[in-house]
């Protein structure tokens, strides 16, 4: 199964979460993880999430999510987990 | 499992140090659309070109967005033109209508650049590879992302000092050709020693004749990830230097390699090569010179430069192996001048000459890179450096070129500026001493012997 990695940097605030949540969930993609942790002084939230059954295309959802992220005034990120798979694994 | 901070890593690496893909190269071999008619020579290459590299940008837009790395260019390199017109140029004319062609049919599909008007010409030219050469100024000034080059030379067969000859006279046309573009055509231009068959960048990428029918091949970039790498690892040993700068080049080529087996996947071309090459651009942040400055000199060019560049091309190669089974084309440090802000701080301030960037091409990828030299500069003199340089590659058995940029009207001191990736550079000196005689004697310098190295 290939995994999405969710990432949101930022100011944290009421609500990233909770949109974040609704618009996966919209989209019958189904999270199978979060962390989160402030790095820096920045709050950073990363989720891993099955978007193998998501009713739109991959970079439709990123460019939505990333929308999402700018209301909010953060940073959200859509990406194939494969990207940081094979940089930190040998 | 990946965790947040691995995660972070990676996305600071591409938001900050301007970690990106350089380019995803589809290499289209063109031998089939050999006839003895140009126009159906045309006809066949354009509607090759058109359908095969047809979702070649879409693919790698559709990449980039699915796993957020950005790829800066999609690229097409072709059979050598010599070789597919052949049969049916009989004049320069014909084969500038090909270049023409070439134009055209990348326009169509998107790309940034395609590679391939070119001869190979270590030994000898045939008629067809003269009159190739005789068009080069008039195609590349009538084109815009077609990209120019000749093998003038290999360690096996020597340095046809015809070509050579021929290839001064020809850069110096070209810079006239588009000198209201401050000599463009140049900048398209590559004359190489030892060319690879399958380096995916410009201007120097061709799909040579031992490549299958297409391939994909990518090059790796990330000058700013390596220097932000040093910076924690500023005084310490030359241990600690060499393991930071291979576990970099390591991750960066890693994410060279996904993208590659991605591309060649959904396009249905088999994947060829990861060049490891560390490629500057203008940008901020994104230079090799930089590199060799937090390594340990002042400004590129002071003494100790070969040594680090030195050390930093084989520690790249040797953390870009472990993470790709299929490296080939250039894999270096590319250290052209206008494309990289460093390199051209370190020439304003007197650090860097001519002189010294030949020293460093010694242990290096390429050769001579986008340096621009006054427009004064004879064909003879140009002849030379491309001589001098030639050389460097046949004797030491690597991969050389050159490509320098007579700019007409100016002298040293003075800036071109070529705008985009292709960046500005300082008019820099050239020893004036004439190589006259030298040029003129016509023939071939033969292949150096293969023992008693020293």
């Amino acid at each position: 199964m290939k995994k999405t990695i969710i990432t949101v940097i930022g100011k944290d605030r009421v609500g990233i979460i909770a949109a974040v949540c609704t618009f996966l969930s919209q989209h019958n993609i189904n999270i199978l993880d979060i962390d989160q942790s402030i790095i820096q002084g920045y709050f950073h939230m990363m989720m891993i999430a099955d978007a193998n059954k998501a009713d739109r295309d991959f970079a439709l959802l990123a460019a939505d999510l990333a929308k999402i992220g700018d209301d909010l005034g953060v940073q959200i990120k859509m990406q194939h987990e494969d990207i940081f798979d094979v940089m930190h694994r040998i | 499992m990946i965790n947040i901070y691995e995660v972070s890593e990676t996305n600071k690496m591409i938001e900050e140090s301007n970690l990106d893909v350089r380019t995803i190269t589809m290499g289209i071999s063109l031998l089939d659309c050999c006839h003895e008619n140009v126009d159906t020579v045309c006809s066949r290459i354009y509607d090759k070109i058109t359908k095969k590299a047809e979702n070649l940008v879409k693919t790698g837009q559709d990449i980039e967005l699915e796993y957020g790395i950005p790829i800066v260019n999609k690229r097409i390199s072709v059979t050598p033109i010599a070789l597919v017109g052949g049969s049916c140029c009989r004049q320069p004319e014909d084969f500038i209508k090909i270049a023409q062609t070439l134009d055209k049919a990348a326009h169509t599909v998107g790309v940034n650049f395609l590679g391939g008007y070119s001869a190979l010409v270590s030994k000898g030219m045939t008629k067809a590879d003269r009159l190739l050469i005789e068009s080069i100024p008039q195609a590349l000034a009538s084109t815009e992302l077609v990209c120019s080059s000749v093998n003038v030379g290999s360690t096996r067969t020597g340095i046809d000092m015809d070509a050579v000859k021929l290839l001064g006279e020809k850069v110096k046309e070209a810079a006239y050709l588009t000198k209201d573009q401050c000599g463009i055509a140049c900048a398209k231009l590559v004359v190489f020693c030892n060319a690879p068959d399958d380096n995916p960048f410009m201007a120097g990428a061709f799909h040579g004749v031992t490549e299958g029918e297409s391939v994909i091949s990518v090059g790796v970039s990330g000058p700013g990830v390596v220097k932000r790498a040093l910076e924690t690892v500023r005084g310490q040993g030359f241990d600690v230097l060499c393991e930071t700068i291979k576990k970099t080049a390591f991750k960066i080529t890693r994410v060279g390699q996904l993208v590659a087996r991605e591309a060649s996947s959904r396009l249905g071309v088999p994947f060829g090569i990861i060049d490891l090459s560390l490629a500057p651009t203008p940008a901020i942040g994104d230079s090799v010179a930089d590199i060799l400055q937090e390594i340990g000199v002042e400004y590129a060019g002071a003494p100790g430069t070969t040594a680090a560049l030195a050390l930093l091309n084989d520690q790249v190669k040797k953390g870009g192996i472990m993470a790709s089974s299929y490296v080939g084309g250039l894999s270096g440090a590319f250290i052209p001048v206008s494309e990289d802000q460093g390199m051209i701080d370190a020439v304003e301030a007197g650090a860097l000459t001519i002189e010294k960037l030949e020293a460093m091409t010694c242990v290096c990828s390429v050769g001579l890179d986008m340096i621009a030299i006054p427009g004064g500069t004879t064909a003879s003199t140009i002849s030379g450096i491309i001589a001098d340089e030639a050389a460097i590659g046949m004797v030491n058995q690597k991969t050389t070129a050159v490509r320098v940029i007579p700019a007409w009207g100016k002298k040293v001191g003075d800036t071109v500026e070529f705008g985009g990736l292709l960046g500005h550079a300082p008019v820099m000196k050239v020893n004036e001493f004439g190589c006259e005689n030298f040029i003129n004697r016509g023939g071939r310098i033969p292949a150096p012997v293969h023992s008693f190295k020293n």
